[in-house]
């Protein structure tokens, strides 16, 4: 009898709960619940600590700063701010808060409130990994490495409780773009000293029942790899009008179960596609796979300290025998564009007119050039982080070299942080890197390769170029930066220290019952304006 | 009995002083940090963070700290997650993975045990060989072959049991139960058999029967419990290695357990979170394994 009850103990066990198996994305559209698949597991939840692209996510729902951005990526909405003026030399932006903004306990947002946020962000103890989104503020560069003890010389201040004012230290017309950037928002100073210091890293400021924020969602509920909900906030300024009831963000961190999830209806949106689906899906859901334009750039390092790349005709000549076309249709096949420049180009705004192109006999001629006639260039390793896309490229350029240049290349494959460490002290060649612009204008790219940046990582450096990111910087005007940028990038496609490859799109899949989803090129898609509809089936 | 357990404990220290050290210094000499990300870190960052966790100190003296903390109970904070320590992360993955490991041994005995007993019971008949290969199939099957095709097959083809969760949706502990436990059912049903074949030819089986019990009551009543001395002897270790072996059942479904940390620290040079799972893990090893002995000992009065 004993062993009769163990058995039905344990059959209750294994099947109690099993039942109907639901798609919840089948019942948002009453429910208006969005769920998304939302990368690796959050780190955490402040905004001036965290750098990942989850967290990003997650914080769009929670914190949202002076302005926000368009749902087509378009020029920034008013956010907290009602209302602002630039003045004439583009120097001094006064913002006018909004009357009905308030905290998630019902606390106002006050311009004081921006000011304490940005001072923690740029508090040197703190050790915030983006303090350069404010480094046009004046003194904030200064105040962040130390130099300057008093915060009351930064260039911020609240005039009133409704208004804040910002003085940067040159024209900046990219700044509403910087202050999209979740590291730029409020958060809540009493809440914030509860918990710790304002350097405090990692206090329990963050975890649900303590979260105050201003988003148009509030922090629910977080358990940690599994799941984190937040809830529409009944105080926020727009409330009337945002249809989405919850977000459920499900940290996948594995591309395969992602797409499980979302054909078994548990997803309304996947982070990413397994490569290998991308032709199939084209095929099967067209209306769902979305190939979205992205702000990066895929593109290969060299160590130009080491011999041969220290060599500029060594480095065109590499580029000049990749036959980037091909590697987008046959080896990506994602819809990426061939990348002809650093800045992926923007109709809508600076647009590079460099070219990079595909000529092997030009290729070889250069390199006799370079006193390394056909077959005498030294055999050289091409380092990348495991992963079967960036191995297949390498493979693909591998054999171009080969073919074109009759190079050897050996392929070495390291873990991520392997490659990061390998990167950091320049022991490589050549290596992959990628690089997904902060906001949408070039000198989210061009500054990287700034002599002595900690991004450059090429051992680069060029006179010319570092003096035309100044005189950009320094240009009240957008056509004149532009065109001051547009010299860099000619400057930078002809030196070669970092071969571009592609630009990247965005693949994902997305249910065709979400509503207000448009693609723009930072992925970015505000949760108040989604909604989810019935469609028709 | 006393002495076997204070014997076994006395051993352990330096078995998991040994597992701290060995690791602890594996750790550190990998290539890479904890801190090291896409968007270089500004060096004077770097600092304070090092000092923050204590990683500008030298190696011995970090190592010391270290095991002046352990012996106080205290893991550290981790690395990758600020603001939450190992113990934390410990304790909210492992009731998941001793859940997972839990269902699944129940699994594999009952499943295990049935089969085992049918086969040694029809002895050299298609009831035994049957049931024998596919058990051998299922020792050889690992559970990164076989999760993904119980996926295909029952949450996409057939769309009857979820894909992923641990007790998000009606049903979703079934597949990585059977997906962990599949192999160790395998095992149960071998030793079970190979158990009750060697009970069942003893002259007491031939005694019950003679009695005129039924064949029922034979069994259950009188061989099983000698033909299962194997499986219980097997069950400790077996649920050591199924909690410690759950990250791939964890990384297949989507399981937020301890595995899932333990796999996720290493990949992020998470050196306290590496450190902790590893002692944890170690001393539920040598928990269960001192306990099956035990268990053992307690049938078998010949081997106390």
């Amino acid at each position: 009898m004993k062993y009769k009850h163990f058995a039905l103990v344990v059959l209750v066990l294994l099947l109690n709960a099993c039942g109907d198996n639901i798609r919840p994305v089948d019942l948002s559209y009453e429910s208006q619940i969005l769920y998304l698949g939302n990368g690796t597991e959050p780190q955490d939840l402040d905004p001036h600590v965290v750098t990942g692209v989850p967290e990003s996510k997650i914080l769009m729902a929670l914190l949202e700063g002076l302005v926000i951005r368009h749902p087509s990526g378009l020029s920034p909405l008013p956010g907290i701010a009602q209302r602002w003026n630039i003045s004439e030399d583009g120097k001094t932006y006064t913002f006018f808060l909004r009357d009905n903004a308030i905290w998630s306990n019902g606390d106002q947002v006050t311009a004081n409130d921006f000011v304490y946020s940005w001072r923690r962000m740029l508090t040197p103890s703190l050790g915030s990994k983006y303090p350069d989104m404010l480094y046009d503020v004046i003194g904030a560069e200064d105040f962040n490495k130390g130099l300057l003890k008093d915060f009351s010389k930064v260039g911020v201040r609240a005039v009133d409780e409704r208004t804040l004012q910002v003085s940067l230290r040159n024209p900046a017309p990219y700044f509403l773009e910087l202050l999209c950037h979740y590291t730029t928002r409020p958060i809540h100073r009493p809440t914030i000293e509860k918990f710790g210091e304002i350097d405090s890293l990692g206090s329990q400021w963050t975890r649900p029942g303590n979260f105050i924020g201003n988003g148009p969602f509030e922090l629910s509920s977080w358990e940690l790899n599994k799941l984190l909900v937040v809830k529409k906030s009944p105080t926020y300024w727009d409330a009337a009008n945002v249809t989405l009831n919850e977000i459920h963000f499900f940290p996948v961190d594995n591309a395969t179960r992602e797409d499980l999830m979302f054909r078994s209806g548990k997803l309304h949106v996947t982070s990413t596609v397994p490569q290998e689906k991308i032709e199939v899906y084209k095929g099967k859901y067209p209306e769902n796979l979305k190939i979205d334009p992205y702000y990066g750039t895929y593109y290969y390092r060299f160590n130009t300290k080491k011999e041969p790349f220290n060599n500029k005709l060594v480095r065109q000549a590499l580029s000049l025998s990749i036959d980037r076309e091909k590697i987008v249709q046959k080896v990506q096949k994602g819809g990426q564009a061939v990348a002809f420049s650093f800045t992926p180009p923007n109709r809508n705004a600076f647009y590079p007119s460099t070219k990079l192109e595909y000529d092997p006999e030009r290729a070889k001629e250069l390199l006799i050039q370079a006193g390394y006639p056909e077959g005498t260039l030294p055999p050289f390793e091409l380092l990348y982080n495991t992963s079967e896309g960036h191995q297949k490229l390498a493979q693909a350029i591998q054999q171009m070299w080969k073919k074109n240049l009759n190079i050897d290349v050996t392929l070495t494959n390291t873990d991520w942080k392997v490659y990061l460490s390998k990167m950091g002290i320049g022991d490589f060649s050549v290596a992959r890197a990628g690089w997904i612009g902060d906001y949408v204008d070039p000198k989210s790219f061009l500054d990287m390769m700034v002599t002595g940046r900690g991004n450059n990582q090429t051992g680069w450096s060029n006179i010319k170029y570092d003096s035309l990111l100044l005189k950009g910087a320094n240009s009240p005007s957008q056509d004149e930066r532009f065109s001051f940028f547009d010299e860099a990038e000619h400057i930078l496609m002809d030196e070669l220290p970092i071969l571009p490859i592609y630009t990247y799109t965005r693949i994902y899949m997305l249910h065709s019952d979400v509503e207000g989803w448009d693609s723009n090129l930072l992925d970015n898609h505000p949760y108040q304006f989604l909604s989810i509809r019935q469609s028709v089936k | 009995m006393l002495e076997l357990i204070s014997k076994r404990l006395l051993t352990a220290i330096p078995v998991l002083l040994a597992v701290v050290t060995l690791t602890f210094f594996m750790v550190h000499s990998a290539p890479g940090g904890p801190f090291d990300a896409e968007k270089a870190v500004d060096p004077e960052v770097l600092i304070k963070l090092n000092e923050k966790y204590n990683l500008d100190a030298p190696l011995y003296k970090q190592y010391f700290d270290y095991l002046y903390g352990v012996v106080q109970g205290d893991f550290g904070p981790s690395f990758r997650y600020p603001g939450r320590s190992v113990t934390e992360l410990i304790f909210t993955g492992l009731p998941i993975t001793f859940e997972l490991a839990l269902y699944s041994i129940l699994f594999a005995v009952l499943l295990g045990v049935s089969i085992g007993v049918v086969s040694s019971l029809k002895k050299n008949t298609i009831y035994d060989y049957a049931p024998m290969t596919v058990a051998m199939l299922g020792i050889c099957v690992p559970s990164i072959i076989l999760g993904p095709s119980l996926i295909l097959i029952f949450g996409i083809w057939l769309e009857v049991l979820p894909v992923s969760g641990w007790g998000d949706y009606s049903g979703d502990k079934i597949l990585p139960t059977i997906t962990l436990g599949t192999a160790y059912a395998a095992y149960c049903a071998r030793l079970t058999r190979g158990g009750m074949l060697e009970v069942l030819n003893q002259d007491f089986i031939r005694t019950a029967r003679a009695k005129g019990l039924s064949e029922t009551r034979v069994v259950i009543f009188h061989a099983l419990k000698g033909g299962l001395t194997p499986v219980i002897a097997f069950l400790g270790p077996a649920m050591a290695g199924l909690l410690a072996g759950s990250f791939v059942v964890e990384t297949i479904f989507g399981i937020p357990g301890l595995g899932r940390f333990y796999v996720e620290a290493a990949f992020n040079r998470d050196y306290t979170m590496i450190l902790g799972s590893s002692i944890f893990f170690s001393c539920l090893i040598i928990f269960f394994n001192l306990l099956s002995d035990l268990i053992a000992a307690i049938i078998n009065p010949k081997l106390r």
